[in-house]
C-alpha cells in the first residue's frame, strides 16, 4: 500500500513538474537597430511597467 | 500593396499569428484583422508599449519588442513610417513572426507612391538686374 502511495505522489510531482515547464516564463524582449537586445523580467522596473500594458491590449485584441 | 491586403496575406502566411494591425506612429489604426474598437485599443498600447520601452532604456529607442505572457505573446514593430503589432500564442517562433511583421511593412511602404524630392523654385533674380 505504501509502495502503491509513494508511486502516485511520484506521478503527480512529475505532472505537476512538466506543467510548470510547459508554461514560458513571462517577459519584456526589447530589440535594437543595431541587433542588440535586452530581455527584461517581469519583477524588473521595465517588467513591471510594459507586462500590465500586453496584458491589457492582448485583452483588447481577444475580447 | 494596400495595408489590408498586407495584412491578409501575413495572417495567411502566418499561422502563428492569431491577429495583426498596421497604425501610424501616433496610434492611429489604419487596417487591422479586428474590429474598430479592439483595433483602437491594441493600437494605443502597441505605441504606449513602444514609447514605455524607449523612456527606460539609455536613450536608444526599440525597433522591435515582444511582451510574453502567459496568455499570449505581443510583438510590436515599428517602421519609419508606421507601426506593426501581432498577438499570438503562448509558444509563437519569435523570429519568424518578427520576420513576417516586417516584410508586411516593407511591402506596404513599397506600394506607396514615391515621392518626389521637392525642387527649390529658382532664385530670383536680384533688384539690381532691374
Amino acid at each position: 500500500m505504501r509502495n502503491v502511495v509513494a508511486i502516485l505522489a511520484l506521478i503527480a510531482g512529475l505532472v505537476l513538474l512538466r506543467r510548470r515547464r510547459a508554461v514560458p516564463p513571462e517577459r519584456v524582449e526589447l530589440y535594437f537597430a543595431d541587433g542588440s537586445s535586452v530581455t527584461f523580467a517581469p519583477d524588473s522596473a521595465q517588467g513591471r511597467r510594459l507586462l500590465p500594458l500586453a496584458r491589457r491590449a492582448l485583452a483588447s485584441a481577444r475580447s | 500593396m494596400d495595408p489590408a491586403e498586407a495584412l491578409a496575406d501575413l495572417t495567411e502566411i502566418s499561422t502563428q499569428i492569431e491577429s495583426a494591425l498596421v497604425a501610424t506612429p501616433t496610434g492611429e489604426p489604419i487596417a487591422s484583422t479586428l474590429p474598430d474598437d479592439a483595433s483602437r485599443a491594441l493600437a494605443e498600447h502597441a505605441v504606449r508599449l513602444l514609447d514605455g520601452a524607449s523612456d527606460g532604456g539609455a536613450g536608444e529607442e526599440p525597433t522591435h519588442l515582444r511582451v510574453a505572457t502567459r496568455e499570449g505573446c505581443l510583438f510590436v514593430v515599428r517602421g519609419e513610417t508606421l507601426v506593426a503589432t501581432a498577438v499570438t500564442g503562448a509558444q509563437p517562433t519569435t523570429g519568424l513572426v518578427f520576420y513576417d511583421l516586417k516584410t508586411c511593412l516593407r511591402t506596404i511602404v513599397e506600394a506607396e507612391p514615391a515621392k518626389e524630392p521637392k525642387r527649390r523654385a529658382p532664385a530670383k533674380k536680384a533688384a539690381a538686374d532691374a
